[in-house]
């Protein structure tokens, strides 16, 4: 098995995080947010990791990977917009805001773009309907996305790409 | 008649210009003092103070908070765990949001009085994967108060401890549900237990006995064990106590917030006056009273029957717009006020592509555990899906409405086949919309998709 490279500060936080419950296994979820926070994704080895801090079955970190949506076996691209698909957010517009940013960067539903900027995903309600339509990119919610705002959260994040790369 | 002015106590500070979400801004506004009095009564009677407040749940069932905690088994020995639902993902509901992220200062101290009251020493905020930021703001305001003795091992010098954790969720509705949540807490997937045995309060996390209540029902309880159960129990309607916030999406001129008296705002007043009517142009056709899983009313349609006003039943002829907007009200009128969230569909939207995208999300939603739920929500969204993608047919209709009794049966109440009640939850939205807008249905077969009205955007 390939190791898992996790940050330091990531094990930190994963050693505080187990002392939180009193049975392990309750840390499965937390642990699989921060190590694809870490990683970008649950790869196999990480799952085996996971498993084996918790003591626990890769089964018992798999059936959880593949049952909450927001845990990904793939990387995605850098930034991930996902647009809210749900009744609110669809009668104010959210299908062509979502169109929008696939024509923009060229990239199906769930499929990495061209080039890597996004991954585009519809998602289910994300609580923000009196502003609808809504959109979160990473971990920041933009609301009242129109199809225009939608061009130019996309023109931001393609000068993001060209620009020189910082250090952060 | 006019509308009646908002009361807002819980969302009172939401908009304040200045108003940040840390504890010396919560204190500066006379944060925690409610805390600080009640730690110095009896348990008994802070739980008592609830029951006669009259607080129903805020998170959808309406379920009596008083009686919630007096559920609880004390005798077991095992420790009692409170659990904050803050899962919020009910469509059309939108409030716990800005609790979350604008006073989350509130709800901590809401939870330490329900946890003194109720002997917890520790509480998960289970709060939905979607709201990274409002974990960090969680983390951060939990942290300020164990600074300042609010919580942790040792209150106030009281000697009474209690813990609070955040636990992140990860995207999965299901979880709202109670008994899914727990599951989830233990780190499985969140498949609802059956009921009985398991009823949280005996056989909750852990096997222990469990409080989860909805974050918006926490805030109350700060305020009752403020003003006392008499003082809250008169604001509101009998039985339908306190105020409530309004979550209103979709087709009105100023969607939002609104926290009203509960049962002191009607339907008409909040869509036509509160949030400024229609858009110009359009007229309302639809609209769904509390959040996505509630029956959906239909403008023109006409409710009758008796209630009880005082000691007598009087005669009622109501429309949409007359209903008030409380808990039983709505539940006389074959709906629900649920978790308060109000989704506005004007004359553009077609009802059969409106109930497609939200049968979609049932489809989705569904976990799986139970057939009659996991095949029916999926075939349901096919067969809507190719009614506006493919061919629409007479027939589709009953069709629809066949799967969807197969689901939750066809009483009022609970009469589904499932362990839990998303299965109503995905029933309901189909068994309303086929029933009330038959001709819409048919007619969608006749004109083999009739073509979207001019700019209405696609739903499915």
């Amino acid at each position: 098995m390939r190791p898992v490279n996790l940050a330091a500060h990531t094990l930190r936080e994963i050693d505080e995080v187990i002392t939180h419950y009193p049975q392990k296994r309750s840390a499965s979820l937390p642990l699989l947010h921060l190590v694809q926070a870490d990683q970008g994704h649950i790869s196999h080895e990480a799952i085996e990791w996971i498993a084996r801090k918790l003591e626990l079955q890769p089964i018992n970190i798999y059936e959880l990977v593949t049952f909450y949506p927001m845990f990904r076996q793939k990387p995605i691209g850098r930034r991930h917009i996902k647009v809210c698909r749900t009744l609110s957010c669809a009668i104010m517009g959210g299908y062509r805001t979502c169109a929008e940013f696939q024509r923009q960067f060229g990239a199906g539903l769930g499929e990495v773009s061209p080039g890597g900027d996004v991954t585009i995903e519809f998602v289910e309600c994300l609580a923000s309907c009196g502003t609808a339509p809504v959109v979160m990119i990473d971990d920041e919610l933009h609301e009242r996305v129109d199809a225009a705002r939608a061009r130019e959260l996309s023109e931001k994040i393609k000068a993001e790409a060209g620009a020189p790369a910082t250090s952060t | 008649m006019p509308a009646p002015e908002q009361r807002r106590i819980i969302f009172r500070h939401i908009d304040e210009a200045g108003y940040t979400p840390d504890l010396a801004c919560y204190v500066r506004n006379g944060g925690y003092e409610v805390l600080r009095k009640s730690v110095q009564r009896k348990p008994d009677e802070l739980i008592d103070e609830v029951k006669k407040s009259g607080l129903r749940g805020r998170g959808g069932a309406g379920f009596p908070s008083g009686l919630k905690f007096s559920f609880v088994d004390r005798k077991s020995g095992k420790p009692i765990y409170l659990i904050v639902n803050a899962d919020e993902s009910e469509p059309g509901t939108f409030k716990d949001r800005y609790i979350l992220h604008k006073d989350p200062h509130q709800l901590l101290e809401g939870i330490m009085i329900t946890c003194f009251a109720n002997r917890v020493e520790r509480t998960y905020i289970y709060i939905r994967g979607e709201f990274p930021e409002g974990a960090k703001i969680l983390e951060r305001a939990i942290a300020e108060a164990r600074a300042a003795n609010f919580v942790g091992p040792d209150i106030l010098g009281t000697g009474y401890g209690c813990e609070i954790y955040v636990h992140r969720g990860a995207g999965a509705y299901i979880c709202g549900e109670e008994t899914g949540l727990i599951e989830s807490l233990e780190g499985k997937r969140a498949y609802p237990r059956i009921k009985p045995p398991y009823f949280p309060a005996v056989l909750g996390l852990y096997q222990c006995p469990t409080i989860v209540n909805n974050v918006e029902t926490l805030c109350h309880v700060k305020h009752i064990a403020d003003m006392g159960g008499d003082a809250y129990a008169r604001i509101g309607t009998p039985n339908n106590t306190g105020t409530r916030i309004l979550c209103v999406s979709g087709h009105v001129r100023r969607p939002g917030y609104y926290e009203f008296e509960v049962g002191k705002v009607t339907m008409g007043q909040l869509l036509h006056e509160v949030c400024g009517g229609p858009l110009p142009g359009r007229t309302f056709k639809a609209v769904i009273p509390g959040g996505s899983s509630a029956k959906v009313l239909r403008f023109g349609e006409r409710f009758k029957g008796k209630r009880k006003v005082g000691a007598e039943m009087v005669e009622y002829d109501w429309g949409v717009e007359d209903i008030p907007m409380d808990f039983d009200s709505l539940a006389m009128i074959g709906s629900m006020g649920g978790s308060g969230g109000v989704i506005v569909m004007d004359d553009s939207v077609s009802m059969v592509e409106a109930l497609g995208n939200i049968n979609a999300f049932y489809s989705h939603e569904s976990c799986g555990q139970c057939t009659p739920c996991r095949e029916g929500t999926l075939w349901m969204k096919k067969i809507t899906g190719r009614m506006v993608h493919g061919e629409a047919r007479p027939e589709d209709g009953a069709l629809l409405r066949s799967i969807a009794d197969q689901i939750a049966g066809t009483g009022p109440g609970p009469t589904g086949r499932t362990i839990c009640a998303f299965g109503e939850a995905c029933a309901w939205p189909t068994q309303s919309f086929v029933a009330k807008f038959a001709d819409e249905f048919k007619g969608y077969a006749e004109s083999k998709g009739a073509p979207r009205p001019e700019g209405a955007p696609e739903l499915v």
